[in-house]
């Protein structure tokens, strides 16, 4: 056959005796899957260009929309499954890269649900939130070995000067998603939200929008390979700097815009021409090795005298443990790792499904290979790559992260349900599209109230488990592996995670 | 010996007596002391640490040592010879105690280090080569284990109500001007003789009424300075915590009250903007040693004795003082059993630290 | 463009009473949906059920306001309840009127003759004549009775709001 449709995916199931041909649903699809047909009086959905996002579902006023799975099956087999037919199609008919959106969905094992947390009971008390002060405050940079006073006069008085830190209410900030991946709704959205909650955003590789340089105090300006929008006032900017080396869904390849979302807008906060693909290059072509990051990162310092702390982001990859305590080394004050769950707006499905380790044993390495090497206090870890829940937060800061970054949580509170058709740029939406007729459904002043709700709501849940363990201060749980045991992990898991299997006492 | 039935959580009585002028007395009155809180221990631990005992030998290094075989015993005097010189060493002597059923061999030893071997370390002060041999006999000699290792002090435990092992060392034959002492109930059944407190590292002792629930991060927190927690007890990372603090990082006990027992982000707003930079600076400094969790501790070294509780009082501790002596106990009754009138008597408050100075005295 | 956003200001800045709340128009977050409508006309009708209200209804139900749309701009449109509503002072027979509590300009049916005076003198075109069979005008009445008018309460994306103007 010369031509062969790519197979559906989603098959739109439609209640006739719900539907009342509104055509709500008709004029809100930025894939055109439904039709009026004014003869008929009904409403057809063409079920093929469904991308599965549920918006038309979620809006039905009667909810007449289901959408449902392609019953259509192919013959059982383990090893040739569908989805990987499915692909080898696409890439027959077109020749080309197959893309996506979002984070590696692959069944590789979750370790965050392999972990559970203590509680205190009869030989030390647990302490409770709601009568008690519970402090989740945090301050991300680098730290002194020690601090050295003065004890000539009456008061001792403190010597050591104190690098910059950057103080955050609660133990999470929102990670970087680039002003052209995601509308200028979203980015003023997260932006607002992290205002209110006294913690950060990340501008990622996108440039600052000159809407968003009003939220400066809570930004995290990022200097990423292709340095999109990188400029003085950009650096002026931040709170702080974050020099992206890569990150979870794509370790070791640039950025991606498709050509698609350059709009005017993005155009000028980036640099670059209308209509391109905004591809960075794979490594920053002035850092080739340890000491050329070193090199940038004090460029950086001395470009903000100083002022700002300065960190790196990588993906987490096999030797993330010596490439961290390398990085640390180089003088970055903060280091986010971002593990093989992260996501992204558009990425090589098999780079996003096969590159990367999982952001728990990356964690758990780091930190213990800084500890061994007595560095750990020079730098603050903040681990990222598909956070889910407070649970895991906590599970995060208990294996040695300093803090957290969350992305697809916060988009997903935002109203995403993971399509994963990013690059497309036909976010219904309003998230990941330039296309102005869709951002408008992105009300940042709902989108801010759902993110600050979900951020509170965590909070209040990190608050209640600290306090069933026993422990009134976030730093007492940070590293404190004690609290965690393992359950249906090997062995191996247990040591690299540097946990007990549950049933072994202290 | 070297067996640990898993980390020791500890409920508990605690005693401790300065005599500030510097004067010393008998063991006898922290026996009654600790006597009178019986019902807090439950006869699977008890010790006392006492200072200025070894007037003779105060310029050595003496060190407490259990054993549990005779191998054990040669092991270790093959190893103390050959870095120390061994100016004497002798059984600490004991009483018969019906209640003290099974007990190891408990000699000590005065030693000067042996200058060639520290100067294989390059500048390694003697404090640091100390440590280092004391970590080395309780890691890798099976059987032995260092009680104590400080100059003028000691530290005498073991298995029983401490008010028998008291009486089991002879500590009334004893004088000292600190005596510190602790009385253990474990939540593990097996008490074993190492594991009683209080602990001790040069001339730290520490007796430890709590349970630590940061003890994870606290012991990674040491790890990052060079200390290796061997022994599964909260008390060890107290110590450490000590040693590293006051003595490498020449913070005052002050400070370490206010890095152990932090003070609330929402409390430090009322302080003065100065002592609100300071106390920020140490929790963001030291975060990783904040002790959270219950906790009561007496720690003393020579010239010293602290009682500090945890940041929200979670731990009894009562404090005294009658002339020149500073009590501090788990509960007011100990106290009144050897002082019946005492000048002033209070309870310190949450992460206020209590501290005795020995005044500066000549010779 | 232009000419539109004068004409939106226009329509905003219709006086009316402070103190009183009246719906706002946000056209920047209007998505165009329409649901507005769908919930007017299924709050006019007379089952009030919404699969009865456009499936057993007959003659159909009427939505009082309209969603005005050109290129990417769209905005829903009602009655202002002007403060100097000429709708007011153009009828003959005195029945519309203004409510007290509210302010709202509504209009009783049953003095209604139908000359549709009142939809000629209006500016914004937002009266029209009933087209469920009576001869009489069709208009928005802020939902009197409920807490807050339907259309405001089911925007998806609050493009509508209810507010005293500030």
């Amino acid at each position: 056959m010369a031509k062969r449709p790519s197979p559906t995916e989603f098959i739109i199931e439609r209640d006739d005796e719900k539907c009342i041909a509104c055509q709500v649903c008709v004029r809100m699809c930025s894939n055109d899957v439904h039709s009026y047909d004014a003869q008929t009086d009904t409403v057809f959905s063409d079920s093929g260009k469904c991308v599965g996002c549920h918006f038309c579902e979620t809006i039905c006023p009667t909810g007449a929309i289901t959408i449902g799975r392609n019953p259509s099956e192919f013959k059982l087999n383990a090893n040739w499954n569908a989805q990987v037919i499915k692909n080898i199609i696409k890439q027959a008919e077109t020749g080309g890269v197959l893309l996506t959106g979002m984070g590696c969905d692959k069944p590789y094992p979750i370790y965050w649900d392999h972990i559970v947390l203590n509680a205190s009971q009869v030989t030390n008390p647990s302490i409770d939130p709601l009568r008690e002060p519970m402090e989740l405050c945090t301050y991300i940079g680098r730290k002194p070995d020690k601090l050295e006073m003065d004890y000539s006069k009456k008061e001792p008085q403190l010597k050591t000067k104190l690098n910059p830190q950057l103080k955050l209410e609660t133990p999470i900030l929102f990670s970087a998603m680039s002003y052209g991946s995601i509308s200028l709704n979203a980015c003023k959205s997260l932006a607002r939200a992290a205002g209110e909650i006294g913690t950060f955003y990340n501008t990622g590789e996108g440039g600052l929008h000159k809407e968003l340089y009003k939220y400066s105090p809570n930004t995290i300006v990022q200097v990423a390979s292709g340095r999109f929008g990188v400029h003085k006032e950009y650096l002026e900017a931040g709170a702080a700097i974050e020099i992206k080396i890569g990150q979870g869904a794509k370790p070791g390849i640039g950025g991606h815009l498709p050509g698609e979302k350059v709009s005017e807008e993005i155009s000028s906060t980036r640099m670059i021409p209308q209509g391109t693909d905004a591809l960075s290059p794979a490594p920053h072509h002035d850092i080739y090795s340890i000491e050329d990051l070193k090199q940038l990162i004090y460029a950086l310092k001395e470009a903000t005298r100083y002022k700002k702390p300065v960190g790196v982001k990588i993906a987490a990859v096999h030797n993330v443990a010596p490439i961290v305590s390398g990085i640390v080394r180089a003088g970055a004050d903060f280091v986010a790792i971002d593990g093989i769950r992260g996501g992204t707006g558009a990425a090589p499905t098999v780079v996003r499904d096969n590159v990367g380790i999982p952001i728990e044993l990356a964690i758990a390495v780091v930190d213990q290979r800084l500890r061994e090497e007595g560095i750990r206090n020079q730098a603050s870890i903040i681990a990222a790559g598909g956070l889910r829940n407070s649970a895991d937060v906590i599970k995060a800061i208990a294996l040695g992260a300093d803090a957290i970054y969350i992305g697809t949580a916060a988009l997903v509170a935002m109203g995403c349900s993971l399509c994963q058709s990013c690059y497309t740029g036909k976010c219904n939406w309003g998230i990941a599209t330039q296309d102005p007729y869709l951002t408008k459904r992105l009300n940042p002043d709902i989108a801010t109230r759902r993110l600050v709700n979900l951020l509170r709501a965590w909070s209040l849940e990190i608050k209640e488990m600290l306090g069933g363990m026993g422990i009134n201060a976030i730093e007492s749980l940070r590293g404190n592996r004690e609290q965690l045991r393992g359950v249906g992990l090997s062995d191996i898991d247990l040591e690299l995670l540097g946990i007990k299997p549950a049933g072994e006492a202290w | 010996m070297n067996y640990f039935p898993g980390k020791d959580i500890s409920g508990c009585g605690l005693v401790g007596i300065m005599d500030q002028s510097g004067r010393r007395f008998s063991g006898r009155d922290i026996i009654t002391s600790i006597a009178s809180m019986r019902e807090r221990a439950n006869g699977l631990g008890g010790g006392f640490a006492a200072y200025g005992i070894y007037s003779e030998f105060k310029n050595h290094w003496c060190f407490h040592m259990m054993f549990e075989s005779k191998s054990a015993m040669v092991q270790t005097e093959e190893f103390l010879r050959d870095n120390y010189k061994i100016v004497r060493d002798e059984i600490i002597p004991t009483k018969e105690d019906k209640s003290i059923k099974y007990r190891p061999l408990l000699w000590r030893y005065f030693l000067q280090p042996k200058e060639e071997k520290m100067k294989l370390h390059y500048d390694i002060t003697e404090e640091d080569f100390v440590v280092k041999t004391v970590m080395e006999i309780n890691t890798r000699i099976e059987g032995a284990f260092v009680a104590s290792s400080g100059k003028n002090m000691g530290v005498f435990k073991g298995v029983g109500y401490p008010e028998d092992i008291g009486r089991f060392y002879r500590l009334e034959e004893y004088e000292a001007y600190i005596w510190t002492a602790h009385g253990r109930f474990p939540t593990n059944t097996v008490g074993w003789w190492g594991g009683a407190h209080p602990f001790g590292l040069l001339d730290w002792s520490v007796v430890h009424n709590g349970e630590i629930s940061s003890y994870g991060i606290n012991r990674r927190f040491l790890l990052n300075y060079g200390y290796t927690c061997a022994f599964f007890t909260d008390t060890e990372v107290m110590t450490y915590l000590f040693d590293l603090l006051v003595r490498k990082h020449k913070l005052s006990f002050e400070i370490v009250a206010d890095i152990l027992a932090a003070p609330f982000w929402d409390s430090m707003e009322r302080e003065s903007p100065e002592k609100r930079e300071i106390l920020r600076a140490l929790r963001i400094t030291y975060g990783s040693a904040l002790v959270n969790g219950p906790f009561s501790i007496i720690v003393a070294n020579s010239e010293s004795m602290i009682g500090l509780n945890d940041r929200i009082k979670l731990r009894p501790l009562m404090a005294a003082t009658f002339e020149n002596k500073l009590y501090l106990a788990s509960e007011e009754s100990a106290i009144r059993e050897i002082c019946p009138t005492p000048d002033k008597v209070w309870m310190p408050k949450a992460g206020q630290p209590v501290i005795g100075r020995l005044k500066k005295q000549n010779g | 463009m232009k000419k539109i956003k004068n004409q939106i200001s226009k329509i905003k800045n219709s006086g009316y009473k402070a103190k009183l709340k009246r719906i706002i128009i946000r056209e920047e977050y209007c998505m165009g949906c329409r649901l507005c409508e769908v919930y007017c006309l299924v709050q006019h009708s007379r089952t009030k059920n919404i699969i009865k209200a456009y499936k057993g209804e007959y003659p159909k139900p009427q939505p009082r306001l309209i969603v005005e749309e050109k290129g990417q701009i769209s905005f829903a449109l009602q009655c202002r309840h002007c403060e100097d509503a000429p709708c007011l002072e153009a009828c003959i027979t005195g029945a519309i009127y203004r409510d007290e509590k509210t302010g709202a300009i509504l209009c009783e049916e049953n003095k209604c003759v139908g000359c549709w005076m009142c939809i000629m003198v209006c500016p914004l075109g937002v009266i029209d004549r009933n087209r469920e069979g009576k001869k009489v005008i069709s208009k928005c009445d802020l939902c009197i009775g409920e807490e807050i008018p339907v259309c405001v309460k089911n925007c998806p994306n609050e493009a509508i709001v209810y507010e005293e103007k500030k």
